[in-house]
């Protein structure tokens, strides 16, 4: 049967958003508040009963102070093709994989969006070419990975930055193919009884960049991205048992350096129906581990996250998610505070806000001590 | 021979109505039921939920739902969100269990990542409506014990039937409810009214099925369910239309990737 491609169907929505930082930025480019909209429509399609789809999703951001913040991405682009025992997705998509919620270890298909969120779960499109097959002893995804995108960084006018900024000119590949080294990936999955359990594979560009301090062409410093090959193997598990979560995620990555290992463990344990109303807590903790100590480049190397869901159950879908993550052997904290909920019948109201204390001035990210923010984001959903 | 059968019936009638407890009585009726609600394979249906609170401001809620009958085991269900628009494309997996807890995954579309939730949270309101999550996953005759309590009519809203009153238990020590009385009606097996009692013993919500219509010339169901929340004052009206049944669904059709693309 011939279908107009017209007959599909547009959602998504279309934001504004407000950060307001406390502290005056170190680099006096950077401003104390910025303005942004945003814009995710969704076009989807199907035929054949819905055993062919097609997914468009464009996003656009503009920003009133960052040039590189203003950004455009296609999140997905894909036809997915399925039939009884296995799936076809052709395009640029989305992947995510694991299970804790502190840091996304395993997660390693998308690039991360990272002017989007510091938290990283924003995600650039990947065009792919994912085959997958469900079996009674488990699923098992194979995936192509032809073109690669650089992690996007906040520009010279940006806050929430390293001092000196990346450039995102500037970036350099380990394989002589660059861009254009074909990535692939494996994953078993599989879940029964309480468990939930991946095993994964990933050969090719690692998504996040090593950064080196180089000039550019007017002779400042700035960062400069390299992309090494990587083989990165990944476990993650979740145990569920009545209220409580029990994760594991873990990695061991071989790359230009020593294969060194990373993991993330930890619970989540809900409390069902608190002090006699509808609301539910969620107690969160776990432990980030990464061998290489204070060489790894990330805030998390040997630290403590502990975290509180506080889900109201209500109409208006109201939810509080707060969080710190100390490290064992300093006194160097975050807090982060996420909230939503509903406004009407279509609009939703996001609240972030996140605080930095007691990094050491010793460290390439201390001047986040002066980063502390609060983001207010109202989205319109159609 | 007919005075023989007349004669053995004369017999036994005492004999069994000695014989039957309440509780088999109840058992008995749940069975019932249930027998009556066997063999419908699978089905696709769309939900609205409509939310009142006390000063009777409304909010809507779509939804689809999908179900395939469990053979050994409870039924597979997905529902997948379509408004409120913020939460579309949300989708609820789940694996009912005749004995232990469900198991339940949820998929949040802006992340592309399936979670498995903790079944403690059965008791927990579903999208902040009236209805809790155990209320809506299905009701197997294993999740309850029963006791027959009396006979009853069924209500304004069934007007001329008459209903058995069955008292049942659940049996998963985190459901909210002590107990809940079921008034099913003795012409078809069907749930007329359910009463919930919150874990102190008290009324807390009452449920009243609305216009039955009856499928593959068996299967009844209620095109309009009213809960009402007798504590808060708080109703959800939950409307199901456009019933297909037997479409061809399978067991592929309700895992963790399935759930991904359920729309």
């Amino acid at each position: 049967m011939v279908t107009p491609l017209l007959a599909g169907e547009w959602s998504g929505n279309v934001a504004i958003e407000a950060r307001f930082f406390q502290h005056d930025g170190l680099d006096r480019r950077q401003d104390n508040s910025n303005y942004s909209v945003s814009a995710l429509p969704e076009y989807y399609h199907e035929w054949n009963e819905a055993a062919d789809s097609f997914t468009f999703t464009p996003f656009i951001r503009i920003d009133s102070d960052d040039s590189e913040r203003s950004h455009a991405d296609i999140r997905e682009l894909k036809w997915t093709h399925v039939s009884d025992s296995w799936e076809l997705d052709l395009g640029i998509s989305k992947v995510f994989w694991g299970v804790t919620e502190s840091q996304h270890l395993v997660d390693i298909i998308n690039q991360t969006d990272l002017v989007e969120n510091l938290d990283g779960e924003d995600k650039l499109g990947q065009p792919m070419v994912k085959f997958s097959t469900v079996r009674d002893w488990g699923t098992v995804d194979l995936f192509l990975l032809p073109g690669f995108s650089e992690r996007t960084f906040p520009g010279k006018n940006g806050r929430l930055r390293s001092i000196p900024y990346v450039d995102t000119d500037l970036e350099s590949y380990e394989d002589s193919q660059e861009q254009d080294h074909i990535d692939w990936a494996a994953r078993w999955s599989h879940s029964f009884d309480i468990w939930d359990i991946g095993v994964s594979h990933f050969s090719g560009t690692g998504r996040d960049p090593i950064l080196s301090p180089t000039r550019d062409t007017n002779g400042n410093v700035v960062l400069a991205p390299f992309y090494e090959q990587i083989d990165q193997t990944g476990l993650d598990v979740q145990a569920t048992i009545d209220e409580w979560l029990l994760k594991l995620e873990l990695i061991s990555r071989n790359g230009i350096g020593q294969r060194y290992t990373a993991s993330t463990v930890g619970f989540e344990y809900t409390l069902v129906g608190l002090f006699e109303t509808p609301h539910d807590l969620g107690l969160l903790a776990e432990y980030l581990y990464d061998e290489r100590g204070r060489n790894a480049p990330g805030f998390f190397e040997d630290d403590l996250f502990l975290g509180a869901r506080w889900v109201w159950n209500d109409a208006e879908n109201t939810e509080f998610l707060a969080g710190v993550i100390q490290d064992s052997s300093s006194s160097e904290r975050t807090f982060r505070l996420e909230g939503s909920r509903r406004v009407g019948q279509s609009t939703k109201l996001n609240i972030e806000a996140q605080f930095f204390s007691n990094i050491p001035d010793s460290s390439s990210r201390a001047n986040f001590n002066q980063e502390d923010f609060v983001q207010v984001e109202l989205a319109w959903y159609f | 021979m007919r005075l023989n059968w007349i004669l053995i019936a004369a017999l036994l009638a005492p004999v069994l109505a000695i014989a039957e407890t309440p509780e088999e009585k109840g058992l008995a009726i749940a069975v019932e039921a249930d027998r009556r609600d066997t063999g419908w394979g699978d089905y696709t249906v769309n939900m609205t939920m409509t939310l009142f609170n006390k000063q009777g401001q409304s909010s809507e809620r779509n939804m689809k739902s999908r179900s395939l009958e469990g053979k050994d085991d409870g039924d597979k269900t997905i529902i997948v969100f379509n408004k409120p628009r913020d939460v579309k494309g949300t989708a609820l997996l789940t694996f009912t269990h005749k004995v232990g807890s469900d198991d339940q995954w949820l998929y949040l579309p802006a992340l592309k990542r399936v979670k498995r939730i903790a079944s403690r949270n059965k008791s927990g309101p579903f999208v902040g409506s009236e209805y809790a999550y155990e209320d809506l996953s299905s009701q197997e005759v294993e999740k309850y014990t029963y006791k027959y309590l009396k006979d009853d009519s069924c209500g304004e809203h069934a007007k001329g039937l008459s209903c058995f009153v069955n008292e049942r238990d659940p049996v998963d020590e985190f459901s909210g409810y002590t107990v809940q009385h079921v008034w099913v009606d003795k012409e078809e097996y069907r749930p007329q009214k359910i009463d919930f009692y919150d874990r102190k013993g008290t009324l807390l919500k009452s449920l009243t099925f609305y216009d039955y219509k009856q499928y593959l010339d068996q299967y009844w169901r209620a095109d309009r369910l009213m809960m009402i929340n007798h504590q808060t004052g708080k109703k959800t009206e939950l409307k199901w239309d456009g019933y297909n049944f037997r479409t061809g669904l399978k067991d592929s059709d309700f895992n963790k990737n399935s759930l991904k693309r359920a729309k």
